[in-house]
């Protein structure tokens, strides 16, 4: 099963799974909020690179019509469906992260820390006061 | 807590790992993705555009093609995605602003 | 920001570079039928050579070259080409979004190449409009 055909056809994805590892490493041990985030974005553009990765085919050319070589033959241009997905990924993960550090803005606004077990502290400390009330 | 955190990752990284062996070899033309008719008999998405974009579109960008015109309403869709976040900003972070323009009139 | 202390090396070199960049940007919106790109690339790079400015000279200089009140106009103005075309096909007799329906006279394929360039026009408004709203409201309330 670990013949060299197995490793050249599978290393791309092994790459792919540790930035994997890296994005949820970021989002679960590291308690700053903006850390979270960055970790989330890392995790997403290693789907995107997954995703791209998948898409060549062996001795075929980029999705441009060639007027030489015809649009016949459907195997000597790479896969352009995972190309178009792709685009409208990157642009929804430009638009999620903006509405996100817009949310920490007002956390830190309000309770004036990013740090989350101060965090969770403040809040709980706001909770029994509205409850005294 | 460290090391639990620390075991779900490498579980997660093993189990990944195990699932990618399953996948086909990268860059074979042969693979079930990049046929002419998939495994249920249908014609295949991806080689139906390449063979005809450029003969219904008069555009050789086959990529433009597919995001405009095959699935211009996933398209569509996606600009309201980021049209709906701006106005989100702007609804979010709204109140600050009026509260430091009472702060500097007051 | 805190005090914002210009360099005027920083300033001449984006004021220089940044009509060259939105230049190659409109070229990369209007050539994304026959090379990469399209909407979305060159809507990005507008946005870009926007926020060059307003990162190199602060926010009060760089209103004279994009005043703030002009983002969400115009990503409202980007959707609107968008959904205007696909309506004009449904006028025409045609399905929603379907180009070659349009009330103008050509072939089919002509048609429906003139449909992808509206709505790549589309798209690279909304995408720049909206940028520049995202950057100017998350900086709006730091003491200006």
């Amino acid at each position: 099963m670990m013949t060299l055909d197995f490793f050249v056809g599978h290393y791309a994805y092994w790459f792919v799974i540790a930035l994997l590892v890296l994005g949820l490493y970021g989002m679960i041990v590291k308690r700053n909020l903006v850390k979270k985030l960055i970790g989330m974005t890392i995790f997403q553009v290693a789907v995107i690179i997954f995703y791209i990765a998948s898409a060549v085919k062996r001795g075929a050319t980029i999705p441009i019509a060639d007027k030489a070589i015809g649009t016949a033959d459907a195997s000597l241009y790479i896969n352009p469906l995972q190309h178009t997905l792709m685009l409208t990924a990157i642009v929804v993960g430009v638009a999620t992260a903006g509405v996100a550090y817009a949310l920490l803005i007002i956390i830190f606004r309000r309770y004036n820390t990013l740090h989350e077990p101060e965090l969770m502290e403040a809040m709980k400390h706001e909770e029994e006061e509205d409850g005294d009330e | 807590m460290k090391a639990v955190n620390f075991a779900v990752l490498a579980l997660f990284g093993a189990l990944l790992v195990f699932a990618a062996s399953g996948l086909p070899d990268r860059g074979d033309p042969s693979a079930p993705l990049h046929r002419d008719t998939s495994l249920a008999g249908t014609p295949n998405a991806p080689s139906y555009y390449i063979r005809n974009a450029k003969k219904d579109a008069a555009t050789p960008n086959m990529v433009t093609v597919i995001l405009a015109d095959y699935r211009g309403y996933d398209t569509m869709g996606e600009e309201t995605v980021i049209f709906t976040a701006g106005l989100v900003c702007f609804l979010i972070l709204r109140r600050g602003r009026k509260r430091n323009k009472e702060d500097k009139t007051s | 920001m805190r005090e914002f202390d210009s360099d005027d090396i920083v300033i001449l070199v984006s004021r220089t570079l940044s009509p060259f960049i939105m230049l190659f940007a409109l070229y990369v919106v209007f050539h994304g039928h026959y090379s990469p790109g399209g909407g979305f690339q060159g809507g990005t790079m507008l946005a870009a050579a926007v926020m060059l400015i307003r990162l190199a000279a602060g926010s009060e200089l760089a209103r004279l070259q994009f005043p703030q009140e002009l983002g969400t106009p115009l990503g409202a103005a980007g959707v609107f080409i968008y959904f205007g075309t696909g309506l004009a096909a449904m006028l025409g007799g045609g399905r929603f979004l379907d180009y070659a329906f349009l009330p103008l006279a050509g072939t089919a394929p002509a048609l429906r190449s003139l449909g992808i360039l509206l709505v790549e026009v589309g798209v690279g408004l909304a995408v720049l409009g909206i940028l520049i709203a995202i950057f100017d409201d998350l900086l709006e309330g730091s003491g200006e």
